[in-house]
C-alpha cells in the first residue's frame, strides 16, 4: 500500500459520498451542481454546512432529551391502581427486583448512550471549530462510534411498544405509552440524523493546510 | 495493479494493490476500512436476501407473543403492536416502529434483490442505481435487531406478570438477525457499484 500523502481535496477531485467513485467535478448542471458519472448523486467535497447543520440538531436533542426523561414512557394500570413509569423510575425498578442484568441493559441504551453520543458530538464539533490538532486518528474513531452506537437507543422505544400491544389483558392489567416515550424516540432519531450530518473529513483538513 | 482508493473519513488518496479475498484494506492515515472483497459476493448475498424474505413473511404473518394471565389469553403479531399504539393516539411512535421494523427492512430487501439479480447476468434493470443509493441511504434506519433486544427486554418484564409463550414469528425474527447480519457481511458495495457502473441497461 503506497499513500500519496494527498487528499481528494487538494487534487480537486471529489469522492462521492454514495458510491465512493473518485469524481473530478467536470460537468456541472444548471443549479451548479456537479453529478457524479456513476451513481449520480450530487458531489459535496464537504458536507454541505456540516457544522451549524450538526449544531443544530445537537442542541434539539439535548432540548428534548429534558422532557424525555422527566415524562412518563409508560403508564401502567393494574389491579385499581396506576402507575407511571419514567425512564430512570424503570431503571430503579428493575435493580429493586434483582434484575440487574435488564436495568444495566436499559440504563446503558437509555441514558448512558444518549448522553456519551451527545458529547461526544460536542467534543468532536468544538474540536474541529477550534482547529484542534490534537489525535485526529483517535477522533475519527470516536465519530465511528457515535455512528454505530446510537441505534441501540431505540430499545426502550421498542419495550413500550410491545408492553402496551401485549398488557392488555381486560380488567386485571392495561400499559400505555407515556408522552416521555415520543420524546425519547425524537431525541434518537435527532442524534442520528446529527451523526449523519457531521463530515469527519474536517477533522483531517486542519493537519493538511499544516503541510502548506 | 494498483488502482486508487480515496478515504469516506479522511480523504485521503491511496494507491493500492488488488486486495485479495478475505483481506481488509485499512487507511493509513485514520484507519477506516477502505474495502473488504468477498469471494461470490453478490451470489451469497442473493441467497441471504431471499432467505430473510421467507424468514420476514413468516415474522409479519404469525403470531408474535402470546400472554397468559388468570384465564384471558392475549395474542399479537407485529402488525397488532403497531395498529394498538396507532389507537392510542400514538401516532408518531407507531410510524417509527413501523417504519423503522418492517418498512424499511422490506424495502432493503426488495431493493436487494432487484438490483442483485439481474447483476448476476451482468444486467441492471431502470433504476437499480436509484434502488441502490436508497439501500444504503436506509442501512442506519433499519432496526431489526435493536427490536429485538426490545423484545427480549420485555420478555423478562413480563415474565413476572403472566406467562409468556413465544410464537413462530418470534422464532422466524430472531433467524432474520442472523441471516441479515450475514447478508450484510457478504455485501461487498463496492463490488456492486464497480457492476452497476459496467453493466448494461
Amino acid at each position: 500500500m503506497v499513500s500519496s500523502k494527498s487528499t481528494a481535496k487538494k487534487q480537486g477531485l471529489i469522492n462521492c459520498t454514495s458510491c465512493h467513485l473518485l469524481c473530478s467535478p467536470g460537468s456541472i448542471d444548471k443549479n451548479q451542481k456537479a453529478h457524479c458519472p456513476r451513481c449520480g448523486s450530487v458531489l459535496h467535497s464537504r458536507k454541505p454546512n456540516s457544522l451549524s447543520r450538526c449544531w443544530a440538531l445537537v442542541i434539539a436533542a439535548i432540548i428534548l432529551l429534558v422532557p424525555a426523561n422527566l415524562k412518563p414512557i409508560t403508564i401502567t394500570a393494574a389491579l385499581g391502581q396506576t402507575q407511571a413509569d419514567t425512564i430512570m423510575s424503570g431503571v430503579i425498578y428493575f435493580i429493586h427486583s434483582g434484575m440487574w442484568p435488564i436495568a444495566l441493559v436499559i440504563f446503558v441504551a437509555s441514558v448512558f448512550v444518549p448522553l456519551l453520543k451527545l458529547s461526544l458530538l460536542m467534543l468532536l464539533l468544538i474540536s474541529v471549530q477550534r482547529k484542534w490538532r490534537w489525535r485526529p486518528r483517535e477522533r475519527t474513531r470516536l465519530y465511528r462510534l457515535t455512528e454505530m452506537i446510537g441505534r441501540w437507543s431505540m430499545v426502550d422505544v421498542y419495550v413500550v411498544t410491545i408492553l402496551v400491544a401485549l398488557v392488555k389483558l381486560g380488567a386485571v392489567a392495561r400499559v400505555d405509552a407515556g408522552p416521555g416515550a415520543v420524546y425519547f424516540a425524537a431525541v434518537v432519531i435527532l442524534t442520528m440524523f446529527a451523526a449523519e450530518s457531521f463530515d469527519p473529513r474536517l477533522i483531517w483538513d486542519v493537519l493538511e493546510n499544516d503541510h502548506e | 495493479m494498483t488502482f486508487q482508493m480515496t478515504c469516506h473519513d479522511c480523504d485521503l488518496i491511496t494507491q493500492m494493490p488488488d486486495i485479495k479475498v478475505g483481506k481488509t484494506a485499512l487507511c493509513p492515515r485514520c484507519g477506516s476500512q477502505l474495502a473488504q472483497p468477498k469471494s461470490n459476493s453478490i451470489e451469497h448475498s442473493l441467497a441471504l436476501v431471499i432467505t430473510n424474505l421467507i424468514l420476514f413473511t413468516v415474522a409479519v404473518n404469525f403470531p408474535f407473543l402470546a400472554m397468559q394471565s388468570s384465564g384471558f389469553e392475549q395474542q399479537s403479531t407485529l402488525i397488532s403492536g403497531v395498529w394498538l399504539l396507532h389507537n392510542q393516539g400514538m401516532n408518531s411512535l407507531a410510524l417509527v416502529v413501523l417504519l423503522t421494523c418492517l418498512c424499511f427492512p422490506l424495502l432493503q430487501m426488495a431493493g436487494l434483490l432487484y438490483v442483485l439479480l439481474p447483476l448476476l447476468f451482468k444486467r441492471k434493470l431502470p433504476g437499480a442505481i436509484k434502488t441502490f443509493l436508497w439501500i444504503q441511504k436506509l442501512q442506519p434506519w433499519s432496526m431489526m435487531e435493536v427490536f429485538m433486544l426490545g423484545t427480549l427486554v420485555s420478555l423478562v418484564k413480563l415474565a413476572k406478570l403472566a406467562e409468556i409463550i413465544p410464537g413462530i414469528s418470534l422464532w422466524a425474527f430472531a433467524l432474520l438477525i442472523f441471516t441479515t447480519a450475514a447478508q450484510l457481511y457478504f455485501l461487498d458495495r463496492h463490488q456492486v457499484w464497480h457492476q452497476l457502473g459496467c453493466a448494461d441497461g
